[in-house]
């Protein structure tokens, strides 16, 4: 099949309930190879949910499939950007070990860490532009540069399916900038890149397709199409002022 | 020189054997926010102990050992019960559980007739290191530490990269296929056989020390986890041989008629490591201001 013909991610009427919450209730979405989709929606919309669920970290109703698949049988092809603020910053290791967390699979339980091994990770840095601080203790970053650190790790995984968890919460600008970039070079690249979002007003710079999330799908489809006031107030509610024409 | 030999070696090296089986796995409770856990575990030895002697009235080390495992396994699954049934966070089911199980070995060993044995609410506390003297052949300790120290270090290496991923960012790694779940069980595991290891030669107070304070106190002079790791175990072993020689000798420099017990001077002497680190951490930190 040609690259961009079959959807990357397929889900279908996720659910999920904590005790009396409806988290997800229902929610059903299509993403296609090679597209860039923003995840929004309202706090509490369960996009976060979304991502832990498609994983399976979370065990939701529904059916999730990737590259045609199920999603336990290629999770070496998925890569997941947590929230920054998911671990404890002061943990003793340093930036090039945080890296080489990605390469888990390729060395295995008791693989070695070769210099093949640390060369892929450096380079995963460099992408980012945090090749300087590879010997830093993670304590003492920015929480702009922990956020690039978290994208180099998943970017020396080498999976083409990458799913962020706000990865441009709390950042400067030029890290927002820096992961912006590195997210469309990998898209360009043939990789699917989906992250939950908060900031509307950067949603048709950065993204080529947009689900809207409320606990079940909103809207979905090419920004163009479906970033739309109607379907903002749909997700937001109608207290909502913003006109994405503008 | 055959007195310290016979008397004094083999307490010592016991202690520093427990240390370094407490200090294996005490390293990564403490990273994973879990350090209650060993102080539940070291407590929970006691009733399993006394019960074990009760059923087979045997004070053998393997049957006791098995006891204490059966209990620190117990209490692992009443402390998951208590946190989702009563919906209270797990530091305070791990404190509800330890103690009521740790005060009812004291009512168990209080009612039956058991303290002939070594068994008592002092020796619970303190152990019996200073009895752990050559006679002829060697303590049964000291090969049981020396085998459960070594098998913990070797597995500590054999699932290093996983551990560490897995205390670090648990999500992250169950994504990259590593078993979290199973890796928490093994440490809950390996911090029950070392407690009851240790808690049988040299007391519960020694090994919640020993769990936690060298831990700690490498915690907070160094930056990367094999470096604490290190500096921990150096620690421990430090303070094993201190507090020894403290106890036994102090005293009687300074001219008084007895010794102190060497589990509470060397749970002393690693408390106060962890305090003198803490002040040289904090002198740093306004340093780098």
């Amino acid at each position: 099949m040609q690259a961009g013909a079959e959807a990357a991610l397929q889900v279908q009427g996720l659910t999920l309930r904590y005790n009396d919450v409806l988290a997800l209730d229902g929610a059903s979405a299509t993403f296609p190879s090679g597209s860039m989709t923003a995840i929004i929606g309202p706090n509490g919309a369960g996009k976060s949910t979304f991502l832990k669920s498609v994983l399976g970290l979370v065990e939701a109703e529904g059916q999730v499939s990737a590259f045609g698949g199920p999603v336990a049988k290629v999770m070496a092809r998925i890569a997941y950007v947590p929230q920054r603020a998911a671990v404890d910053w002061s943990f003793p290791v340093r930036v090039i070990d945080v890296v080489l967390m990605g390469c888990y699979r390729k060395t295995g339980l008791l693989g070695r860490i070769d210099r093949r091994m640390t060369a892929h990770a450096m380079a995963a840095l460099a992408r980012v532009g945090m090749q300087d601080f590879a010997r830093r203790q993670i304590g003492a970053l920015s929480g702009g540069q922990q956020q690039r650190v978290f994208l180099a790790r998943a970017l020396a995984q080498g999976a083409d399916l990458i799913l962020l968890d706000e990865p441009f919460a709390g950042v400067d600008a030029a890290t927002e900038a820096a992961i912006i970039g590195v997210l469309k070079s990998l898209r360009d690249g043939g990789a699917t890149i989906i992250a939950v979002h908060h900031d509307l007003s950067t949603v048709a710079a950065y993204f080529d397709r947009v689900l809207l999330l409320n606990r079940r799908t909103v809207a979905e489809g090419a920004v163009a199409e479906t970033f739309t006031r109607t379907a903002l107030a749909q997700a937001y509610g109608p207290a909502l002022i913003l006109d994405p024409a503008a | 020189m055959d007195e310290f030999l016979y008397l004094s070696l083999p307490p010592m090296v016991i202690a520093s054997l427990a240390a370094i089986a407490c200090v294996l796995p005490g390293n990564f409770l403490l990273l994973s926010r879990r350090a209650m856990l060993g102080d539940a575990m070291s407590h929970v030895v006691l009733p399993g102990i006394v019960v074990a002697f009760l059923l087979t009235g045997s004070g053998s080390g393997v049957v006791m050992g098995a006891g204490a495992l059966a209990a620190a396994g117990l209490s692992a699954v009443m402390i998951e019960w208590v946190t989702r049934r009563a919906g209270i966070e797990p530091g305070a089911a791990m404190a509800v559980v330890f103690t009521t199980m740790f005060a009812l070995g004291v009512v168990l060993l209080e009612t039956t007739g058991t303290s002939g044995v070594h068994l008592d609410v002092e020796h619970a506390l303190y152990g019996n290191l200073e009895s752990l003297i050559w006679l002829g052949s060697a303590p049964p300790e000291l090969l049981r530490l020396t085998l459960i120290a070594a098998g913990l270090a070797l597995a500590l290496r054999l699932v290093w990269r996983p551990l560490v991923l897995a205390t670090f960012d648990p999500v992250f790694a169950q994504t990259q296929g590593v078993p979290v779940a199973w890796l928490r069980a093994g440490l809950t595991a390996a911090t029950a056989l070392a407690a009851v290891a240790a808690f049988q030669a040299v007391g519960s107070i020694l090994t919640i020390a020993m769990l936690i304070c060298p831990a700690a106190t490498a915690r907070l002079l160094t930056r990367t986890l094999p470096a604490q790791l290190a500096v921990s175990l150096g620690f421990a072993i430090a303070s094993a041989l201190l507090g020894y020689v403290l106890a036994g000798y102090a005293p009687l420099w300074i001219g008084l008629p007895f010794t102190l017990s060497a589990s509470g001077m060397i749970a002393t002497v690693s408390g106060l490591m962890l305090a003198a680190a803490a002040l040289i951490a904090s002198q740093r930190a306004r340093a780098a201001l």
